[in-house]
C-alpha cells in the first residue's frame, strides 16, 4: 500500500508530462531494402505489360528481373556487412531481420536468378515455354497456332517477382498474420504461372487448378490455425505465443489444435507427405522453369518458415508434438522415396524425390538445436541448386511435340548426348547423397544434428529411405548409358545462352559445396533465430 | 603417432593414378596410345608402391608417410593419409594387380561405342580410390571414398560388362550403398560421441579409437552393427553376399579381378582397422555372431562352388568361402590367425586374381563362360591348362603355394580360442579340393568335346596377328576353330603371380614380417590376448 501511495504522491508532485501527440516514426527500411526492391521491380513490371509495345517486354522484363535481383543481393551484402549480430525487427516488428532470415534471403535470390535465367530462356523451346495468350482454350485452332508461335506472357516476369518477395516476408515474418499474407502473396502468382506451359495446356490447366483449390484449402487451415492460436495467446506474435505456452494453465486444446492446423498449411507448401498429394500433378503439368522455380525457391521459403514457427513458436511445447512430426517425417520419407519407384515421368519422379527431400529437411527442422537450423538451412540451399539444374536439364530433352519427359525416351541418351548425361548423372548423384557432391554434405548436417539431438531411429530410417531412393536415381542413370537408344527418341537441344547459365550455376554450387562446404556452413550457423 | 617423413610418396601414390586417368581419358581417341599410357601409369604407380614398401619401417609407429590438412574445419573433418602394415600391403597388391588386369583387358573385345581409353580411364580412376580407402586415417574421409569407389565401379560392370549388366550393376551398387548409409549413421554418432566427450568432436580415426573405444557396451553393439553391416556386404557375409556371384559373372574378367581381389578386401580392412579397435567390447561380445556366419560363408560357400555350371560365378562362391576363412581368422582373436588373415588378404588377391585371369583366357578361346561347354581342352592347350592348375590348386591351399601358410595360420591360430567353428571350417578345405579338381577335369581333361571347342583343330602359331586375343578363327567352310595356347602377352601378365605363389608359398617371410607389428597393435587395440603366450607380448601394448 505505501509503494502504492507513494507513487501517487509522486504523481501528484511532478508535472506529469503532457500526453506527446500521436508521432509514429518512419520505419527505418535499411534491412528491408531487398524486399522492397523485389516487390517495386514487380510493380514496375506491371507497368512494362501495360505501355510498352509487345516486342519490346521479353528484353525489358529480363533485364528488370535480372537487375532487380541484382541490385536487391547487393542491397542484401550491405546491409549484411554491418547487420546487427542478434538480429532487428523491422517495419513495425511484423519482420524479423536475423541471421537465419538473411540467409533464406540470400538463398532465395540465388535460387531466383537461376530460376529466372531458366524462364526467359526462348530458344530451347523456340519463343519461350509459356503460352502466348493463356486464355486460348486447349485443342482449338487457335491453341495450335500458338504452340508454334513465337510469343509469350511476360507476365510471367512480374509474377515471379511477386511470388519472390512473398517468399522472402514469409521466411522473415514475425507474426502469423504476416506469414499468412505473405503467405498468399507468393502463391497466388505460382497458381496462375502453373498454367501458363505452351504444349500440352489442358494438364498445365488442370495442374493449376488442383495447386489452387488445393492451396486455397490449406491456407484456410493456416488460418484456422491461427484464429485459435490468437485465441489462445491473445496476439498472434511468435514470441507472445511461445511466451503463453511456455508457463500458463490455458487450455492446450487450443494450442494444439491451433498449431495442428497452423503446421498442415506450412507442411502443404513444403509438400511435406502425406500432404502432398499435389506435388506430382503440378510438378508434371507445370511448365518446366517454373516447376524448377517452385521446387527450389517454394521449398526454401516454406521451410524457413516452418523453421521459425516451430523454433521460435513452439519451442517450449516440442516434447508434446515432437513424435506427431516425427511420424510425418517418416511418412513423407517412405512415401518419396516408395512412391518414386514406380515413376515412368522424369519430371513426377523428381517430385515424389522432393517429397522425400522434404522428409529429410523435416527432420532437421525438428531438430530444435543450433545445429539443426544450420544444417537445415544449408541443406535448402543444396538442395535447391541441384533441383534447379536438374530441372534445367529436363527441359533440354525434347521431340517433336514438346518436352520428352517419359522416362522411356531417356534410353541411351549417354550415346547422343554425352555431356548432358554427364551433367544430369551428376545432378542426380546428388540428390541419391554421394559424397563429393553437396546433397551428401547436406544430409550429413542434417543427421548429424538430429542424432546430437538424440534422434538417432529416425536417422537410421533416414538412411534407408535414401538407400531406396537411390534406386530410383540409379534407373535413370541405367537407361541413359546401358540402354539403347530408341528409334524415334527425343533429341537434346542445344540450350542457349539462359539456360546454360542457369544449368552451370546449379552445377557448380552442387559441386562446390561437396568439396568445399566449409564457407556456406559458416553463414548457415552465423546466428539463431530472434525472439522478441 | 604418425610419422610425416617420406608423406611424398603415400601422396604421389594417391595422385599418380588420378592423374592418369586424365590423361587416358584426354588419349582416348587413339586406342594404343591409350592402352600404353594406361600401362606406364600402372606400373609407375607399382614402382611406387615398392618404394612405399621399402621405406616403411617395420619397428617404427604404427601409421607412417602420413599426411593431414583441414577439409572441413566446422565438423573437424581432415583430408589424412597414411598407412600401417595392412594397408601397405593391400595398396602394393593394388599395385600389383592394376598392370595386369590392364594386360588382361589389351586386347579385350568392348562393347558398341565404348574405347578402351574410357575404360582404362575408369581403372586407374578405381585404383586410386581403393588406395585412398586403405591409406584414409580420417573416418569421414574413410566413408566418402567408400562410397565413391562404387561409382567408377558401378560404369565399369554397367557399361563394359556381360548380358545382364545393368541388373548386375545396380545391384552391387544399392548393396554396398545401403551398407554404406547405414555405416553412415554409425559414423555421425562416433562424431557425436567424441564431440561429447572432447569438447569439439573430430573425426580422426588415431583420437576417435582413444575416446570412444570405452563407451558403454550397448552403445558400442548398435555402432558395431551400423559398421558391420558395411562391412560384411563388402567382404562378402553369407546372407548378405548375393550380389557377389552376379556383379563378377558380368563383369569383364579384369573388373572381375579388381572387384574380388581388391574392392571385397575393404571390408575385411574395415573389420580391422575400424570395428576391432573402435568397439572392442563389443566385438567380443558379438564375436559369435561373426565367426557364425565365417563359418557358414564357408561351408555354403563351398558347397555352392561345387554346383555351380558358371566359371565366373563359381570363382565368387569359391571367394566367398575363402571370405568366411579370413573373417574366422579376424574374430576368432589369436594374433596367429589374424596374421594368417591379413596375409590371406593378399594370398587370395594373388590366387584368385590368377584364377579369373585364366578362366577369362578359357573363355576368350571358347566364347562361352559354361563349363558344359568345354571338355578336353588341355590337349590344345597345355600351358592354359598348366596355369589353371596352379590357380586352381593355390586356391585350395595346397603345402608349397602361397594360400597354404595363411590358411595353416587361421586354423591354428582359431583351434584354441574357437574349436567347434574351426572343425568346421576344415570341412571347407575338403570340399575345395573337390571343387577345384572336379572343376580342372571337366573343362581340361578326357576326350576333346563340347559345345565351344567342338570341330576345333589344335592351332598352329597364326602370322598377321587377326586372333592375337585368342578370338576365334572361323574358318568359312567347316566351321574350324582354331584354339591357340598362351600368348606372349598372356604369358607376361600371368607369370608374376606364378612367381609369387610359389614364392610366398616358400618363403612368406616378407609379407609375415611386415603385417605383424599391425596384427599386435591390432590385437592391444582390441583388448584381445593370445591364449597360449604370453605375458611378454601382451606388455608390449601401450
Amino acid at each position: 500500500m505505501s509503494v502504492m501511495s507513494s507513487v501517487l504522491f509522486l504523481a501528484q508532485v511532478q508535472p506529469v508530462p503532457s500526453p506527446a501527440p500521436a508521432k509514429i516514426d518512419p520505419p527505418a527500411l535499411d534491412a528491408v531494402w531487398p524486399i522492397l526492391i523485389v516487390l517495386a521491380a514487380a510493380c514496375v513490371g506491371v507497368l512494362f505489360e501495360a505501355f510498352l509495345p509487345r516486342h519490346q517486354r521479353w528484353p525489358a522484363q529480363v533485364a528488370l528481373s535480372l537487375l532487380a535481383l541484382a541490385g536487391a543481393g547487393v542491397a542484401l551484402a550491405t546491409y549484411l556487412s554491418d547487420a546487427p549480430e542478434a538480429g532487428e525487427m523491422a517495419m513495425f516488428n511484423t519482420l524479423a531481420v536475423d541471421r537465419p532470415a538473411l540467409f533464406l534471403w540470400g538463398t532465395l535470390l540465388a535460387l531466383s536468378v537461376g530460376a529466372v535465367l531458366l524462364i526467359a530462356d526462348r530458344s530451347v523451346e523456340p519463343g519461350g515455354a509459356f503460352v502466348a495468350t493463356a486464355a486460348i482454350r486447349p485443342g482449338t485452332v487457335q491453341d495450335r497456332a500458338q504452340v508454334t508461335a513465337t510469343g509469350m506472357q511476360t507476365e510471367v516476369f512480374p509474377l515471379t517477382l511477386f511470388a519472390l518477395g512473398g517468399m522472402m516476408i514469409f521466411c522473415a515474418a514475425n507474426d502469423l498474420l504476416t506469414m499468412f499474407i505473405a503467405l498468399e502473396v507468393l502463391s497466388l502468382p505460382l497458381y496462375l504461372m502453373c498454367g501458363l506451359a505452351r504444349r500440352r495446356r489442358l494438364l498445365s490447366q488442370e495442374a493449376a487448378v488442383k495447386y489452387f483449390l488445393l492451396g486455397a484449402f490449406a491456407s484456410a487451415f493456416f488460418l484456422y490455425g491461427v484464429a485459435l492460436l490468437y485465441g489462445y495467446a491473445g496476439s498472434v506474435r511468435l514470441a507472445d505465443i511461445s511466451a503463453a505456452a511456455a508457463g500458463t494453465d490455458r487450455s492446450d486444446t487450443l494450442l494444439f489444435a491451433g498449431m495442428g492446423l497452423l503446421v498442415v498449411g506450412l507442411l502443404f507448401k513444403a509438400s511435406v507427405g502425406p500432404f502432398h498429394t499435389w506435388t506430382p500433378d503440378v510438378y508434371q503439368g507445370a511448365p518446366t522453369p517454373v516447376t524448377a522455380f517452385m521446387a527450389a525457391c517454394t521449398k526454401v521459403a516454406a521451410f524457413g518458415g516452418i523453421l521459425r514457427v516451430l523454433q521460435v513458436a513452439f519451442e517450449s511445447t516440442q516434447w508434446e508434438w515432437r513424435g506427431v512430426l516425427w511420424g510425418v517425417a517418416i511418412a513423407s520419407m517412405v512415401i518419396g522415396a516408395i512412391l518414386g519407384l514406380t515413376q515412368t515421368d522424369v519430371k513426377r519422379m523428381i517430385a515424389y524425390s522432393s517429397v522425400a527431400h522434404a522428409g529429410f529437411l523435416l527432420i532437421g527442422a525438428i531438430a530444435l538445436t543450433d545445429r539443426g537450423l544450420s544444417g537445415t538451412l544449408f541443406y535448402l540451399l543444396t538442395y535447391g541448386f541441384t533441383t534447379l539444374a536438374a530441372f534445367g536439364v529436363i527441359s533440354l530433352v525434347r521431340d517433336s511435340s514438346g518436352e520428352a519427359t517419359h522416362l522411356s525416351q531417356w534410353a541411351g541418351l549417354a550415346k547422343r548426348s554425352p555431356l548432358v548425361a554427364g551433367v544430369f548423372t551428376f545432378l542426380l548423384l546428388a540428390l541419391a547423397g554421394i559424397p563429393l557432391t553437396s546433397g551428401f554434405v547436406g544430409k550429413f548436417v542434417v543427421f548429424e544434428a538430429a542424432i546430437d539431438d538424440g534422434m538417432a531411429p529416425l536417422v537410421v530410417i533416414a538412411l534407408v529411405a535414401s538407400a531406396v531412393a537411390a534406386f530410383f536415381y540409379l534407373r535413370v542413370i541405367v537407361l541413359m548409358y546401358f540402354s539403347e537408344p530408341a528409334a524415334d527418341g527425343p533429341t537434346v537441344t542445344v540450350p542457349g545462352a539462359f539456360t546454360t547459365a542457369a544449368i552451370t550455376l546449379g552445377v557448380l554450387v552442387t559441386l562446390l559445396l561437396g568439396i568445399l562446404p566449409s564457407f556456406a556452413l559458416d553463414w548457415a550457423a552465423g546466428g539463431a533465430f530472434a525472439i522478441r | 603417432m604418425t610419422s610425416a617423413t617420406n608423406s611424398w610418396v603415400l601422396a604421389a601414390l594417391l595422385l599418380l593414378p588420378l592423374v592418369g586417368a586424365g590423361v587416358v581419358t584426354a588419349l582416348r581417341a587413339d586406342a594404343r596410345t591409350a592402352k600404353l599410357t594406361a600401362l606406364g601409369f600402372s606400373l609407375a604407380e607399382f614402382a611406387l608402391a615398392i618404394a612405399s614398401w621399402v621405406l616403411f619401417d617395420t619397428g617404427g609407429a604404427r601409421i607412417q608417410q602420413s599426411f593431414s590438412f583441414d577439409w572441413i574445419p566446422a565438423f573437424g573433418v581432415h583430408v589424412s593419409f597414411g598407412v600401417d602394415g595392412i594397408a601397405l600391403v593391400m595398396i602394393a597388391v593394388i599395385g600389383l594387380l592394376v598392370p595386369l588386369v590392364i594386360g588382361a583387358g589389351w586386347s579385350e573385345k568392348l562393347p558398341e561405342g565404348r574405347t578402351a581409353g574410357g575404360f582404362f580411364a575408369l581403372i586407374l580412376l578405381e585404383q586410386a580410390l581403393t588406395v585412398g580407402v586403405f591409406a584414409a586415417t580420417d573416418v569421414f574421409l574413410f566413408y566418402v571414398l567408400f562410397e565413391i569407389m562404387l561409382i567408377p565401379m558401378y560404369f565399369l560392370i554397367g557399361s563394359y560388362g556381360g548380358a545382364r549388366r545393368q541388373y548386375a550393376a545396380v545391384k552391387f551398387f544399392l548393396y554396398s550403398f545401403l551398407g554404406g548409409l547405414i555405416m553412415l549413421a554409425s559414423v555421425i554418432a562416433l562424431y557425436v560421441m567424441s564431440a561429447d566427450e572432447l569438447g569439439s568432436g573430430t573425426f580422426d580415426w588415431a583420437t576417435l579409437v582413444r575416446t570412444v573405444s570405452d563407451a558403454p557396451l550397448s552403445t558400442q553393439i548398435w555402432l558395431f552393427l551400423g559398421f558391420f553391416v558395411a562391412f560384411a556386404i563388402k567382404a562378402p557375409l553369407v546372407p548378405l553376399h548375393t550380389w557377389l556371384p552376379d556383379a563378377t559373372a558380368e563383369a569383364p574378367i579384369g573388373v572381375a579381378v579388381l572387384l574380388v581381389g581388391i574392392l571385397d578386401k575393404v571390408g575385411t580392412f574395415g573389420f580391422l582397422r575400424y570395428l576391432l579397435p573402435l568397439f572392442p567390447a563389443a566385438s567380443a561380445e558379438l564375436a559369435p555372431l561373426v565367426l557364425v556366419l565365417a563359418v557358414a560363408g564357408v561351408v555354403y560357400g563351398s558347397l555352392l562352388a561345387v554346383g555351380q555350371s558358371d566359371m565366373k560365378r563359381f570363382v565368387a562362391y569359391v571367394s566367398i568361402a575363402h571370405f568366411g576363412f579370413i573373417a574366422l581368422g579376424i574374430f576368432s582373436f589369436s594374433s596367429q590367425a589374424m596374421t594368417g588373415s591379413v596375409t590371406y588378404m593378399v594370398n587370395h588377391s594373388i590366387a584368385t586374381g590368377m584364377l579369373i585371369l585364366v578362366i577369362g583366357m578359357v573363355i576368350a578361346r571358347g566364347g562361352s563362360s559354361r563349363i558344359a561347354d568345354y571338355g578336353g581342352m588341355a590337349k590344345l592347350t597345355p600351358l592354359l591348362a598348366g596355369m589353371l592348375l596352379i590357380a586352381g590348386l593355390s586356391s585350395l591351399s595346397l603345402p608349397g603355394t602361397n594360400s597354404f601358410i595363411s590358411e595353416f595360420l587361421v586354423l591354428i591360430g582359431s583351434f584354441p580360442k574357437a574349436p567347434v567353428y574351426t572343425i568346421i571350417a576344415t570341412v571347407g578345405m575338403v570340399f575345395a579340393a573337390l571343387y577345384v579338381l572336379w572343376l580342372y577335369q571337366r573343362i581340361m581333361q578326357g576326350p576333346l568335346r563340347g559345345a565351344a571347342l567342338v570341330g576345333v583343330e589344335p592351332g598352329e602359331p597364326v602370322s598377321g596377328g587377326s586372333s592375337a586375343g585368342g578370338a576365334l578363327a572361323t574358318a568359312t567352310q567347316t566351321e574350324t576353330k582354331k584354339i591357340l595356347d598362351l600368348t606372349g602377352r598372356e604369358k607376361w601378365v600371368l607369370a608374376p603371380l606364378l612367381v609369387l605363389i610359389v614364392g610366398l608359398g616358400l618363403f612368406p617371410k616378407p609379407v609375415l614380417a611386415t603385417v605383424a607389428p599391425t596384427v599386435d597393435a591390432t590385437m592391444c587395440a582390441a583388448g584381445q590376448a593370445d591364449p597360449v603366450q604370453s605375458a611378454e607380448r601382451q606388455s608390449q601394448c601401450p
